[in-house]
C-alpha cells in the first residue's frame, strides 16, 4: 500500500478520516458523480460495491451471478456518489446480454469514473478486459482486489509500474476483508474531480491497414461528435460492423450522449 | 438536424464499409490478437514474482475428487442428502415451540380481545381465523427448516462448490442439445425459479435460453423445499422403522430433487430435438478458487437474502390466502361451502391420479406463492373431512404441535403413501408459481412461451401421477 500512497500526502488524504465515507445504501436522490463497476466474473465486484455501498447485495462465489445492474449510493469528501454493479464480462466485443450490459452502461450511461475490478492473482487474463474497457472510456480506476489471495500464492504485483503501463490509477484491495477501501475512494475521488488526469493504454492494432482506417474514421466521428471520448472505439465498432453502434450513429443517439446523470433514462437491459 | 450532418453521418458509415471490407475478414481476430499481446506485455512488466503453483495441492486434489467423473456426482447427492437430513432432524423442536407461542398462546388472545371490542363475527373469522392463523402457521412451519437449509446451501456457495456442480453436469447438459451453462441457471434455481429464469441472461443463444428457461421449473425452488422436507418425513419417514427414518426422508428429498434434475435434461434433449432445434454451443466455464466461508457474513447474509425474503413472500401471500381460505371455507350455496363444492367435483379425477381434491383447490389457492401449499392442505382437509377435535370450526387454521399431529389429520382426511408420494412428485411437477410466470414473460416477452412453460409441467405432473398411481395400485393393492 505504501507503494500507492507515497506519491500522495498522506496528512491531507481524506481516506485517512473514516468519518469521511458515509454509505448511502439506495437512499441516492441525487448524486454528483457516477462510477460503474466493471470486471471480469467472480473477481468480487459485488463485494466492493457492498463495501462501499453499505447495501447487502448477494455475494456468492461463482461467475454470472450478476446479471442485471445493481445501484447504490455513498456519500465522499463531501460529495454524493451513485454506484453502478455491472454484470461480470471477459469481453465487450460479443454480443451475449450480459455483455452488452455492461458495454452500453460504459458506453452510453457515460460514467464519470469506471472502477476495474481484477482478480490479482489472475492479473494477465484480466487484463484483457481492463485494455477494453480503457478503449472505451479514459476515466478509470483499477481495483487490484483478492490480493490476499494473490499473496498467498507468493504473486507479487508492481503497482506502480502497472499504473504507469496502464495511465490509470492502481488500488491493491482485499475487499472481503475492508482492506484497500480507503484507498480506493480516494482515487475514485481524485479521478472523478479531475486532480488526477488518466493517460490511458490504447491498443496497438495489429497491421498499418488497420491503424490507417481506425485513424481515418476516428477523424470523421471526432468531426461529428466532438465531444466524444472515445472515437477510437466507435471507429473499432463500425469497422466490425457492430449494429447497435451502427444505429446510434444514425439516429444521433452518439451526439446526445454527453453527460447523462440520471441512470433510469439509460437504455433497460434487453 | 441539418443535411450536411445527415450527409456527414452517411459519409462515415459508407467509409467504414468500404473499409470493412479491405481489412479482411480476420479483423476481429487481428484484434483479439492485440489486446491479449499487449495484456502480456503489461502483466510480463508488472508482475514480479509470480507464484509457483497458482493452484495449490489441496484445492488441486479437493478439485480431482468433487469434480471426479466417477465421484463428482454422487459426492453431490451425498452432501445434498446430509444437508436434508440435518434440516429435518433439528427444525422439529423448534417449529413445535414457535407453534405453541403463536397458536396456543397468542392465538386466544386475539380471540379475546376481538371479543372484548365486539368484532363482526365475519370479520373476525377472515383476520384472526384466516389471515393471522396463515400467518402463524407459515412461520412456525416454514422458518425453522429454512432457517438452518439456508445458511447450510449458502456456505457450500461461498466456499465455491456451485460452479463444481456445474462443472459436473455441463457435459450431460451438451449432450441433451442444451447449454452448459443451464447447469448454473439451473443452480441458482434451487433458490428461487424466479432468479433461475433471469439467470439466463448469462445464455447468448436464444434457442439455448429458451430451454434453459423452461425447464428451470425443474429445479426445486425455496418454496418447495419445505413441503417435500415435511411431506417425505411424515409419510416416507413413516414407513420405515423409526432409526432409519430420518436418513430415509432425506433420501426421498434428494431423489425428489435428482429426478426433477434428470427430468430437466430429458426435456432439454426433448425440445433440443424438437421445437426448438439446434446445436449446442460451447464455452469456457472457470472454476473459482475455493475461498474459506465467512460464517458470520454467510449466516447474516443467508438470513437476510433467503429466509427472510422467502417467509416475507409467505406472509404476504399467506394473508390473503388466508382470507381466501376462511371464506371458501365458510361461504356456502345449498349447504355446502365453495371448497366442498369443488373438492366434491374435483375428487374423481383427482383420486384416480392418485391426488385428491383439497390438494387440487390448494395448489390453485397456492399459484402466487408455492410457500403456503402445505398450510392450506391441512387447513382445508381437517374442513372437508370435518374431524372433530382439530381446529375450531370451518376454514380456521389450527394448531399442529408436531409432524405426528400433522400426519394425524392428514391419515384421517384419507391419505396414504401414494398420496404422499404423489404430493411430491406434483410438488415438483407443475406450474410455475405467478412471479416466475411473469418473470418468463418478462424475459421472453412471448405469450407463447410463457404459456408451454406453465402447461409443460402440469400435463407432465398429471401423467407422471396417473402411472404411479397405477402402478401403486397393482403392487399393494
Amino acid at each position: 500500500m505504501s507503494n500507492l500512497n507515497s506519491a500522495h500526502n498522506c496528512a491531507v488524504c481524506p481516506a485517512h478520516n473514516p468519518g469521511n465515507l458515509k454509505k448511502l445504501g439506495i437512499n441516492m436522490e441525487s448524486s454528483d458523480y457516477v462510477i460503474a463497476l466493471a470486471g471480469n466474473p467472480n473477481t468480487g465486484k459485488s463485494t466492493v460495491f457492498n463495501a462501499l455501498t453499505g447495501l447487502r447485495q448477494h455475494t456468492g462465489n461463482w461467475p454470472g451471478k450478476t446479471v442485471t445492474r445493481a445501484e447504490g449510493g455513498y456519500e465522499f469528501d463531501n460529495k454524493k456518489y451513485k454506484i453502478i454493479d455491472l454484470p461480470g464480462t471477459y469481453s465487450l466485443l460479443s454480443t451475449s446480454t450480459d455483455e452488452e450490459v455492461a458495454r452500453d452502461f460504459i458506453l452510453f450511461g457515460q460514467p464519470d469514473v469506471t472502477v476495474i475490478v481484477v482478480d490479482a492473482s489472475r492479473l494477465e487474463r484480466n487484463l484483457n478486459l481492463v485494455l477494453q474497457v480503457l478503449e472505451i472510456t479514459d476515466r478509470a480506476v483499477l481495483c487490484l482486489n483478492l490480493i490476499d489471495e494473490a499473496r498467498r500464492h507468493n504473486i507479487e504485483i508492481d503497482v506502480r509500474a502497472l499504473s504507469k503501463e496502464l495511465g490509470i490509477p492502481v488500488v491493491p484491495a482485499a475487499a472481503r476483508q475492508g482492506e484497500g477501501i480507503p484507498e480506493l475512494l480516494k482515487m475514485i475521488n481524485e479521478v472523478a474531480t479531475g486532480k488526477f488526469v488518466c493517460k490511458p493504454h490504447r491498443i496497438t492494432a495489429g497491421s498499418k491497414k488497420l491503424n490507417k482506417s481506425v485513424e481515418e474514421l476516428s477523424i470523421k466521428i471526432s468531426e461529428l461528435y466532438p465531444e466524444l471520448p472515445n472515437s477510437r472505439w466507435i471507429a473499432l465498432r463500425l469497422l466490425e460492423g457492430d449494429q447497435r453502434i451502427i444505429d446510434a450513429v444514425k439516429n444521433g443517439d452518439l451526439g446526445t450522449l454527453r453527460k447523462q446523470n440520471t441512470v433510469s433514462e439509460l437504455p433497460e437491459a434487453v | 438536424m441539418s443535411g450536411i450532418e445527415i450527409n456527414k453521418k452517411e459519409s462515415l458509415l459508407a467509409a467504414a464499409n468500404n473499409m470493412r471490407w479491405e481489412i479482411g475478414e480476420n479483423f476481429h481476430d487481428t484484434l483479439m490478437e492485440s489486446i491479449y499481446a499487449d495484456a502480456a506485455v503489461i502483466a510480463k512488466k508488472s508482475v514480479l514474482k509470480k507464484g509457483k503453483k497458482e493452484y495449490t495441492g489441496w484445492e488441486q486434489k479437493l478439485d480431482k475428487i468433487v469434480t471426479s467423473r466417477i465421484f463428482g456426482l454422487p459426492l453431490m447427492f451425498v452432501m445434498l442428502a446430509v444437508v436434508f437430513w440435518l434440516t429435518i432432524e433439528g427444525a422439529n423442536v423448534p417449529s413445535a415451540m414457535l407453534a405453541s407461542l403463536l397458536l396456543d398462546d397468542v392465538h386466544p388472545l386475539l380471540k379475546e380481545f376481538s371479543a372484548y371490542i365486539g368484532l363482526a363475527w365475519w370479520l373476525d373469522g377472515v383476520l384472526i381465523d384466516g389471515a393471522y392463523l396463515a400467518m402463524a402457521w407459515v412461520v412456525s412451519v416454514m422458518l425453522p427448516p429454512m432457517a438452518i437449509f439456508f445458511p447450510m446451501f449458502t456456505l457450500l456457495e461461498d466456499f465455491g462448490y456451485l460452479p463444481r456442480v456445474a462443472f459436473n453436469m455441463d457435459n450431460l447438459f451438451k449432450r441433451a442439445g442444451a447449454h452448459g451453462k443451464q447447469a448454473l441457471t439451473m443452480s441458482m434455481g434451487f433458490g428461487c425459479n424466479a432468479a433461475g429464469v433471469i439467470a439466463t441472461r448469462i445464455i447468448d443463444s436464444p434457442r439455448e435460453r429458451l430451454i434453459a428457461i423452461i425447464t428451470n421449473n425443474f429445479a426445486l425452488c425455496n418454496g418447495r423445499w419445505p413441503t417435500q422436507i415435511l411431506i417425505a418425513s411424515i409419510f416416507i419417514g413413516a414407513a420405515v422403522p423409526a432409526h432409519i427414518a430420518g436418513v430415509v426422508s432425506a433420501g426421498a428429498v434428494v431423489g425428489i430433487a435428482v429426478f426433477g434434475i434428470f427430468l430437466s435434461l430429458v426435456v432439454s434433449w426433448g425440445l433440443s430435438k424438437t421445437v426448438l432445434k439446434g446445436e449446442a454451443s460451447t464455452f469456457s466455464l472457470e472454476l473459482p478458487p475455493y475461498r474459506p466461508p465467512r460464517i458470520l457474513q454467510t449466516l447474516y447474509t443467508s438470513l437476510i437474502d433467503r429466509t427472510i425474503f422467502v417467509l416475507w413472500r409467505a406472509l404476504v401471500f399467506a394473508v390473503p390466502a388466508g382470507i381466501v381460505i376462511w371464506l371458501v371455507g365458510n361461504v356456502s350455496f345449498e349447504g355446502l361451502s365453495i371448497a366442498e363444492i369443488f373438492v366434491n367435483w374435483s375428487d374423481p379425477f383427482a383420486i384416480f391420479i392418485g391426488l385428491n381434491g383439497v390438494i387440487m383447490l390448494a395448489y390453485i389457492i397456492a399459484i402466487p406463492a408455492n410457500e403456503i401449499v402445505i398450510p392450506t392442505i391441512l387447513m382445508l382437509t381437517v374442513m372437508t373431512a370435518g374431524i372433530e377435535g382439530a381446529g375450531a370450526g370451518a376454514g380456521v387454521m389450527f394448531e399442529l404441535e408436531s409432524a405426528s399431529a400433522t400426519q394425524d389429520i392428514l391419515t384421517a382426511g384419507g391419505w396414504t403413501l401414494l398420496t404422499g408420494i404423489n404430493l411430491m412428485i406434483f410438488s415438483l411437477l407443475h406450474n410455475p408459481c405467478s412471479t416466475t410466470l411473469f418473470t418468463i414473460y418478462k424475459e421472453t416477452k412471448s405469450m407463447k412461451w410463457t404459456i408451454v412453460s406453465a402447461l409443460l409441467p402440469i400435463v407432465m405432473g398429471f401423467v407422471l401421477c396417473f402411472f404411479i398411481a397405477q402402478v401403486y395400485r397393482i403392487i399393494i393393492g
